[in-house]
């Protein structure tokens, strides 16, 4: 019997998609290995009063790690902390959601650990000590599947692609304080600068409401603001290269080859003629919609639904009727 | 200050990939191959420290085979003062990369390391912060710009929902993201003064890869998709599609 370890992220105390997805997966895997599903949540001194909400996506076990030097993400305290646990905990594998914390924590625990990380994957399984993987390289223009014997097996799974599925597990919460002598950390967080209040980042949310240059003037961002309001609160902004390029929208939005990877629920291109870069970086999502002037843009290729015509007629329509529509629900 | 920048050589990233007749790889007939988009904000910002300071060396390192000398000119071009080729096979385990680079850095006396943040092929996002893991150094990604003030950096990283500002002490690893500084293009004097600058070949130390490639293949096309009409009348039609038929919204 070997069991599987979720890394559980949190941030600002509250567990997001990333960490429920992490352990829905972990308990899946666990099932495959006659083991039993483990989460690892590292915070600050108050992010026990919410892990238990761990145990309803399958977690048996969740070891809480607190200290105030942990409230926020710093690699040089949390990665030994991760590996321990890993090492004492004689997992099959490891999973963690492939977030900017994950992609910076995950591959510096391998690296310690000597095992390889499959970063990033679309699909994985475990059968037998082996983990066969599936994950996008060229930026989402070909996948590959991989095979990994290493013991533990580290993974990384892509946002919004695996569904977080609710099962009762014992969720039984072990706490400790860890030592930590911020002084003899090398890498100190100094300042961080919140995007607006209650903004969902591009490559997390479930509803994508993406410009292009087509939106001609920066001031135009008001119109897709609105429809991204309208579609509730799960929802972003983002970009084409072309205008965060041009210093309209920063880069932070941009979707594409050299911007984010996004797989929503839905991903509405405003304006995006659909360059190959930015098909690459959107065309994982499930639902794909364009709104576009020119009938033979790239982007009604792969979108499920296009309106050919004036953005600035078909946006603040659109906004109307989902309003409309979401009033009544 | 001395300073090494990890690239890679990748497939441009206007290059439409096709699996060959093998399964395993791409079909490299027709594709442009350039320095990854992320190492070339790396190869900028290395640059630009070594103008600002007045003082230290560029240097350049990457694990491939001898098509990577191209790469390798391109920065040196740029304005890169040396480049180290580590003759090697790349594969889709970034941690035989990472070591490999590792016994490589481990005997420089550079303060800095730079990689970008992802190589645009492998899309990994691992072997920076492996190597830094392995060398024992302090490592920030993510980063899109920052300043050298004595033995200290300050990065400006991008994250989640915002950005950080965060310190770290040299000798340290960044790995770059796009940032504010557009990287240059080589002008004719940097093309013809990187044909005399040192490029050094050798043989890469070995580490076997871990992970086996079982199979490459293009994405399922997407299911043909329809045009709804034209202007915004068809907009009713568009949100009774979303709301009924994909259950989007």
């Amino acid at each position: 019997m070997a069991n599987v370890l979720a890394f559980a992220e949190q941030r600002d105390g509250q567990f997001g998609s990333a960490a429920r997805e992490a352990v829905s997966v972990a308990a899946r895997l666990a099932d495959a290995s006659g083991g039993v599903a483990h989460a690892l949540v590292l915070g600050g001194s108050t992010v026990s009063a919410s892990v238990s909400d761990l145990g309803l996506y399958g977690a048996e076990r969740i070891s809480v790690r607190e200290h105030d030097a942990l409230s926020e993400y710093n690699p040089e305290a949390w990665v030994p902390i991760v590996v321990e646990e890993v090492r004492s905990g004689a997992y099959e594998a490891v999973v963690f959601a492939a977030t900017t914390l994950g992609k910076d924590l995950a591959p510096r625990v391998a690296a310690l650990l000597d095992v390889p990380l499959v970063s990033d994957v679309t699909g994985v399984e475990l059968s037998g000590g082996t983990l066969s993987a599936t994950r996008p390289v060229f930026s989402g223009k070909a996948f590959a599947s991989l095979e990994v014997d290493a013991s533990p097996a580290m993974v990384s799974i892509r946002p919004n692609v695996f569904p977080a599925v609710e099962r009762a597990a014992a969720g039984e919460v072990s706490m400790s304080t860890p030592d930590i002598d911020p002084s003899s950390l090398r890498v100190r967080v100094v300042a961080r600068n919140d995007a607006s209040e209650g903004s969902v980042d591009v490559s997390e949310a479930s509803i994508v409401v993406s410009g292009g240059r087509g939106m001609r003037d920066p001031d135009q961002w008001s119109l897709l603001e609105g429809l991204r309001d309208a579609l509730g609160s799960d929802v972003a902004l983002g970009a084409s290269r072309a205008v965060v390029d041009a210093g309209w929208r920063p880069h932070g939005e941009q979707v594409g080859q050299t911007g984010k990877t996004v797989a929503p629920k839905l991903y509405i291109a405003v304006g995006i003629s659909g360059a190959v870069q930015h098909l690459a970086g959107m065309r994982t999502a499930k639902t794909i919609v364009a709104i576009n002037r020119d009938p033979d843009a790239p982007i009604f290729g792969v979108a499920d639904y296009g309106i050919v015509g004036d953005l600035f007629e078909i946006v603040p329509r659109l906004t109307e009727e989902v309003s409309a529509l979401r009033s009544t629900d | 200050m001395n300073v090494i920048v990890c690239i890679k050589r990748v497939p441009d990233t206007e290059a439409r990939i096709r699996v060959d007749g093998s399964g395993v790889m791409i079909e490299k007939t027709g594709i442009k191959y350039d320095m990854g988009p992320y190492d070339a904000f790396a190869v900028e910002a290395a640059l630009r420290l070594r103008e600002a300071t007045g003082e230290g060396e560029v240097a350049l390192l990457t694990l491939g085979d001898s098509s990577s000398q191209e790469t390798l000119r391109k920065g040196l071009a740029m304005g890169a003062d040396r480049a180290v080729l580590l003759t090697g096979d790349v594969s889709l385990d970034g941690l035989a990369t990472a070591k490999t680079l590792a016994s490589e850095l481990d005997a420089s006396n550079a303060d800095l390391f730079l990689f970008g943040i992802k190589s645009a092929d492998d899309d990994q996002q691992q072997v920076g912060p492996m190597v830094a893991a392995l060398t024992g150094r302090p490592c920030v990604s993510g980063v899109s710009s920052f300043d050298v003030d004595g033995a200290t950096v300050t990065c400006q990283r991008q994250v989640e929902g915002g950005s950080e500002v965060v310190e770290v002490d040299l000798p340290a690893v960044l790995c770059m993201t796009k940032g504010p500084n557009e990287p240059r293009l080589a002008a004719l004097k940097g093309i013809m003064a990187a044909k005399k600058k040192p490029l050094e070949e050798k043989p890469a130390s070995e580490n076997v890869s871990r992970v086996r490639l079982k199979a490459l293949s293009e994405p399922p096309a997407r299911a043909t998709g329809r045009i709804v009409g034209e202007g915004a009348d068809s907009v009713s039609e568009l949100v009774r599609l979303l709301r009924e038929e994909a259950n989007a919204i």
